[in-house]
C-alpha cells in the first residue's frame, strides 16, 4: 500500500464544505423538530375513536416506514413535476425529510400512548378535563417522557440520512464532498474527514435532544440529577 | 335536597347483565356505603354516577345535572362529582400540588396562585400539607391516595364518590385514608362509598346498601343493618366479610 495521504487540496474546498454542514445542521433541524411535530400529531390521530383518520395515518405510516428514503425523495422530486408540482430540490429533501421522520416518531410515540393507562384518562376526564385538556396534560407528557430515548435515536438516524439528499444535487455536506472529491481525487482523504464531522454532528444533536428533554421532562432530570 | 337520584338503572357488559334495575336517592350531607361481593355491580354502579360507564336505561341525576352523553354537559356534571378510585390515578409526571392545582386551573379557569393557594389548603385537610412538592412515586399508598382525595376536593366537588379506595392498602395506611374520609363526613359532605371495610361502613355511614347479582338486595341504616340484617343472603356476606 504506498497511498500517500494529502489533505492539503481539501483546503481549499473548506468554504463549500463548511456552508455543506450547515445546510446538513439545517436540514436535520427541520427534519427533526418537523417529524416530530408531524409525528406527534399522526399518534394522537392514530389513537382516535373514529376510522377514517386511523386509516389514514396507518396508510401513511406504512407507505414511509417501508419505502427508503432515497425513492421517497425521488417521488417528490422527479415524481411530483409529472402532475404538474414541480419543487425546487431543496424544498423536496425539506418535505421528504419532516415526512420521512413524522411516520417513525408517529409510530414510536403511538407506543407511548398506548403504554399509558386507561384509568389516567378516566382521572382526567373525572375532573371535568375536556378530551384536548386530558391529551395535553395527561396522556401526552408522561407518553412522551417514556419515548424520549428511541425518539432521539430516531432522529440522530435521520441527521444521518440527510445524507441522501446529495444525490439530487443539493449541496450539503456529502454534496460538498462529492464535488470536491470528483475534482481533486482525494476521495479517501475527503471522505473520511466528512465521515469526522458527521460523528462530531451526531453527538451534538444527541447532546442538544438530551438537553431538550431534560429542561421539558421534570422526572427525567429527577432522575439524572436528583432533583427537580 | 336530594343529591343523587339514580332511578332504575340497567347495565348490560355484552351479554352480561351487571345492573338490573338499580335506583338509589342520596339525601345533602348523608354518607351511603355500598357493599357487596365482587361482580355484584357496586363498582360500575357508582361509575355510572359520573358518567365514566353509560347506562343501558334508567334515570340519573347527580348535583342538579341530568347525564347527558354530551361531552360539553358531562363535563358540568363531572365538576360537581368527585370520584376517588382504587389505584389512585394520580398523574405520575405532576407534583402532589400540580395535580391538584390541573383542575382548578384548566377547567374552572382559576389563577395559579389561587389554584395554588387551594391546593395547599386540600393537602393541609389530608394531612400532608408539606408534601405539596412531592411526586407521587415518592410516596406511600396511603399519601397517594389522601392526595386523591384532595385532588377531587379542589374541585369543590357537592358529592364525592369512592370507589374502594383502602382494597390496595395494607391496614395501617387504610386507616390513615379513613380518618380523612371520616373527616369529610364529619363536615358533611355527601359520599357514596363503595368498601369492602365493614366497621367503616357501620361506623361513618348513615346507610348501608347490599348489593347482590345487580340489584340492592337489602338497605337500611347502618346501625340496624349490621346488628340485625334481615335476608339470609345479608346474613352469610356480613359473616363471611368478618370471618
Amino acid at each position: 500500500m504506498d497511498y500517500t495521504f494529502q489533505f492539503g487540496p481539501l483546503l481549499n474546498y473548506l468554504p463549500q464544505i463548511v456552508s455543506g454542514l450547515w445546510l446538513t445542521v439545517g436540514l436535520s433541524f427541520v427534519g427533526i423538530f418537523g417529524g416530530i411535530a408531524l409525528g406527534i400529531f399522526c399518534a394522537v390521530m392514530s389513537t382516535s375513536s373514529s376510522p377514517f383518520p386511523r386509516f389514514l395515518v396507518r396508510l401513511y405510516v406504512e407507505v414511509v416506514r417501508n419505502t427508503p428514503l432515497l425513492v421517497q425523495i425521488f417521488v417528490i422530486f422527479f415524481g411530483l413535476p409529472n402532475i404538474g408540482v414541480r419543487l425546487t430540490p431543496l424544498t423536496s429533501v425539506f418535505i421528504a425529510l419532516v415526512l420521512n421522520n413524522g411516520g417513525y416518531v408517529a409510530e414510536i410515540v403511538r407506543g407511548g400512548i398506548e403504554a399509558t393507562h386507561r384509568s389516567q384518562v378516566e382521572a382526567g376526564e373525572s375532573l371535568g378535563l375536556t378530551y384536548f385538556q386530558t391529551l395535553r396534560f395527561v396522556i401526552l407528557p408522561p407518553a412522551l417522557e417514556k419515548v424520549f430515548t428511541p425518539v432521539v435515536s430516531q432522529c440522530v438516524l435521520l441527521m444521518l440520512s440527510t445524507s441522501l439528499v446529495s444525490v439530487i444535487g443539493v449541496e450539503d455536506l456529502t454534496g460538498a464532498a462529492m464535488i470536491a472529491s470528483s475534482e481533486t481525487f482525494r476521495t479517501m482523504e475527503i471522505y473520511l474527514v466528512v465521515a469526522v464531522v458527521y460523528v462530531a454532528l451526531n453527538f451534538a444533536f444527541r447532546a442538544v435532544l438530551n438537553l431538550a428533554g431534560l429542561m421539558v421532562f421534570t422526572r427525567l432530570r429527577r432522575r439524572l440529577l436528583g432533583r427537580a | 335536597m336530594s343529591v343523587v337520584v339514580a332511578k332504575n338503572i340497567r347495565k348490560s357488559f355484552g351479554a352480561l347483565e351487571v345492573l338490573k334495575g338499580v335506583s338509589l336517592t342520596v339525601e345533602g350531607g348523608e354518607v351511603v356505603a355500598l357493599i357487596g361481593r365482587s361482580g355484584s355491580g357496586k363498582s360500575t354502579f357508582l361509575r355510572c354516577l359520573n358518567g365514566l360507564e353509560s347506562v343501558d336505561s334508567g334515570e340519573i341525576e347527580v348535583a342538579g345535572h341530568g347525564m347527558s352523553r354530551k361531552p360539553a354537559e358531562l363535563r358540568q356534571l363531572r365538576r360537581d362529582v368527585g370520584i376517588v378510585f382504587q389505584s389512585y390515578n394520580l398523574f405520575p409526571h405532576l407534583t402532589a400540588g400540580e395535580n391538584i392545582m390541573l383542575a382548578p386551573v384548566q377547567v374552572k379557569c382559576m389563577g395559579k396562585d389561587a389554584a395554588r393557594a387551594e391546593a395547599k389548603r386540600c393537602l393541609a385537610l389530608v394531612g400532608l400539607g408539606d408534601r405539596f412538592e412531592a411526586y407521587p412515586d415518592m410516596l406511600s399508598g396511603g399519601q397517594q391516595q389522601r392526595v386523591a382525595i384532595a385532588r377531587s376536593l379542589a374541585m369543590q366537588p357537592k358529592v364525592m364518590l369512592f370507589d374502594e379506595v383502602t382494597s390496595a392498602l395494607d391496614p395501617e395506611l387504610t386507616g390513615e385514608v379513613l380518618a380523612v374520609i371520616e373527616n369529610l363526613a364529619r363536615d358533611g359532605m355527601t359520599m357514596l362509598l363503595v368498601t369492602h371495610e365493614m366497621g367503616f361502613a357501620r361506623r361513618v355511614a348513615n346507610r348501608t346498601i347490599f348489593m347482590k347479582d345487580g340489584v340492592i338486595h337489602e338497605e337500611g341504616p347502618s346501625a340496624e343493618f349490621f346488628s340485625a340484617p334481615k335476608t339470609p343472603e345479608l346474613q352469610a356476606f356480613l359473616r363471611s366479610e368478618v370471618g
